[in-house]
């Protein structure tokens, strides 16, 4: 399980990586459907098995439709990936590259302070379920209400 | 029991959110843009799993789920706009959208 751990993370970052080099826009939405789908797996083996159902059906399966959907109705052509490739070079990645490196090597410095192991404990469905229909109830209505507002205002953007 | 260092869950975290941060900075084709903040938004709900499992709680799922949620509407709202800019500009280029001073 272990193991299992570091490999989906490795396929992770090295398809995540894959994504902001693509050029072609369909290439890039498979890559990143493989790092939700490693994600996805992490949190498996972290003992999250609803996360992990969640990540595949919502973010893998409903997000990314959607994204391919959007990418087939603006039918990009050969113009848009010639312009892609003209637009990538690597000299634009050399300053943001830069940065989130500093940023990520700060990050880095606080982490390697802390020494704490986590057990993995499986935290079911019915643990999870418990929660948002007590506690969190209110929390669950305020996100259907922001679930209809982007339905709402995705449908007036949308149209013609 | 098995462990793992808390730690190596939030560096694969950071790294995600630090690849999507690059994509949003690098990039010109606004698909690419909301692809990489996509990224970023899971990289942040990986790091709440990794707590809830670190104190053994379902309160970081159920944060995790209500970041799903907002992910969900900001690409339904994000994608609607690139529509609409594709209709008026026939373009994916952010850079059109420059011309948009108050």
């Amino acid at each position: 399980m272990i193991t299992l751990f570091y490999l989906a993370g490795a396929i992770a970052v090295i398809s995540t990586a894959a994504v902001i080099v693509q050029t072609n826009i369909v290439h890039a939405l498979l890559y990143l459907i493989l790092s939700l789908l490693a994600v996805a797996v992490v949190f498996y083996v972290l003992g999250a098995p609803f996360a992990a159902a969640l990540e595949a059906i919502v973010y893998a399966g409903a997000i990314l439709v959607l994204f391919l959907f959007v990418i087939m109705m603006l039918n990009l052509g050969q113009h848009t990936r010639d312009q892609e490739r003209s637009w990538l070079s690597a000299r634009m990645f050399v300053a943001p590259g830069i940065m989130s490196a500093l940023l990520l090597g700060q990050f880095l410095n606080v982490m390697s302070q802390i020494d704490q192991d986590m057990t993995i404990t499986r935290v079911g469905v019915m643990e999870v379920s418990a929660l948002l229909f007590g506690p969190y109830v209110l929390a669950v209505e305020l996100a259907s209400i922001l679930l209809l507002a982007g339905l709402v205002s995705a449908y007036h953007l949308a149209k013609k | 029991m098995e462990t793992i260092p808390v730690e190596h869950g939030l560096i694969l975290a950071g790294i995600l959110f630090c690849l999507g941060l690059i994509g949003v900075l690098t990039r010109r084709n606004i698909v690419f843009v909301l692809m990489s903040l996509e990224v970023m938004l899971n990289a942040s709900g990986l790091a709440f799993i990794v707590a809830a499992t670190r104190w053994g709680h379902a309160e970081g799922q159920v944060m995790f789920l209500m970041i799903l949620t907002l992910a969900a509407a900001e690409v339904a709202v994000g994608l609607g706009l690139i529509i609409q800019m594709f209709r008026r500009y026939q373009t994916v280029d952010i850079s059109v959208l420059s011309e948009m001073k108050g």
